[in-house]
């Protein structure tokens, strides 16, 4: 028996939560090892968030990553939308 | 002082904890729910945050105002949940021996809140669907309907000085 596939796990936040209506989403560690990997498997997973991702940044465990940060599944991740504090 | 809190802003703490004998200035930055923009209505804005990161980078933001002026103490107090217009959001309180430093350091410090810190506010219109405030595009939330997206026409001062 095969070990079951690794996840990413990325949190969700506001117009990102609300387009998905959940509070993270989980894309296939496969082919994915950058923060720009991630991306493209979210748009491919996740069609309704294109718009949204194009404006994004991520979090990797709660710090500002670049596209090519590298991620691990058992990292804290998160698609950060445009803020608007303050 | 940084805090991030669902209750209304108490600037009185936030005064007494900035108060020092080595102050000659003491600076309050509050941002406001403004009810009124242009022709349209706000009923309530209903603010998020994904809350330990933002605590970090208001933190990282605090040392960085002391490390780059001359200051006494800073605090930050960001509310979430749900806003009237004419309710505080934010407050930056900022001391210092003199007060260019205190200005520069309070405008500072709410300019890069705005920018970096893991926070996001969504409008409740009184006569459109609630949107998502997000610079650089907009987004109407509403599932059923077909994507739509439309570009803010300015960013300046959406709920800003």
């Amino acid at each position: 028996m095969t070990p079951a596939a690794r996840l990413y796990r990325v949190r969700l936040f506001a117009a990102a939560r609300d387009r998905v209506g959940r509070e993270s989403i989980e894309v296939p560690e496969d082919g994915v090892g950058t923060v720009g990997q991630l991306r493209a498997a979210i748009e491919q997973r996740y069609p309704e968030l294109k718009s949204i991702l194009s404006y994004a940044t991520f979090a990797v465990d709660q710090e500002y990553a670049a596209e090519t940060t590298p991620v691990d599944t058992d990292q804290e991740i998160a698609l950060i939308p445009p803020v608007s504090g303050g | 002082m940084i805090e991030l809190t669902y209750a209304p802003i108490a600037t009185e703490a936030l005064l007494q904890y900035v108060a020092s004998e080595r102050a000659g200035a003491v600076v309050l930055f509050l941002g406001t729910t403004r009810g009124v923009t242009g022709s349209a209505r706000t009923r309530a804005l209903d603010y998020e945050a994904y809350e330990p990161m933002a605590r970090q980078q208001l933190d990282a933001l605090r040392d960085e105002a002391l490390r780059q002026w001359e200051l006494e103490r800073v605090a930050i107090v960001h509310r979430l949940g749900y806003l009237l217009p004419r309710e505080a959001s934010v407050a930056v309180a900022v001391s210092a021996p003199h007060r260019v430093a205190a200005f520069e350091a309070g405008r500072w410090l709410i300019d890069e809140l705005k920018e970096r810190v893991p926070i996001w506010k969504k409008e409740h219109w009184e006569s459109r669907p609630a949107s998502w405030v997000m610079p650089g595009i907009t987004d109407e939330v509403a599932p059923s309907e077909p994507e739509q997206l439309a570009i803010e026409t300015s960013d300046e001062g959406r709920s800003d000085d």
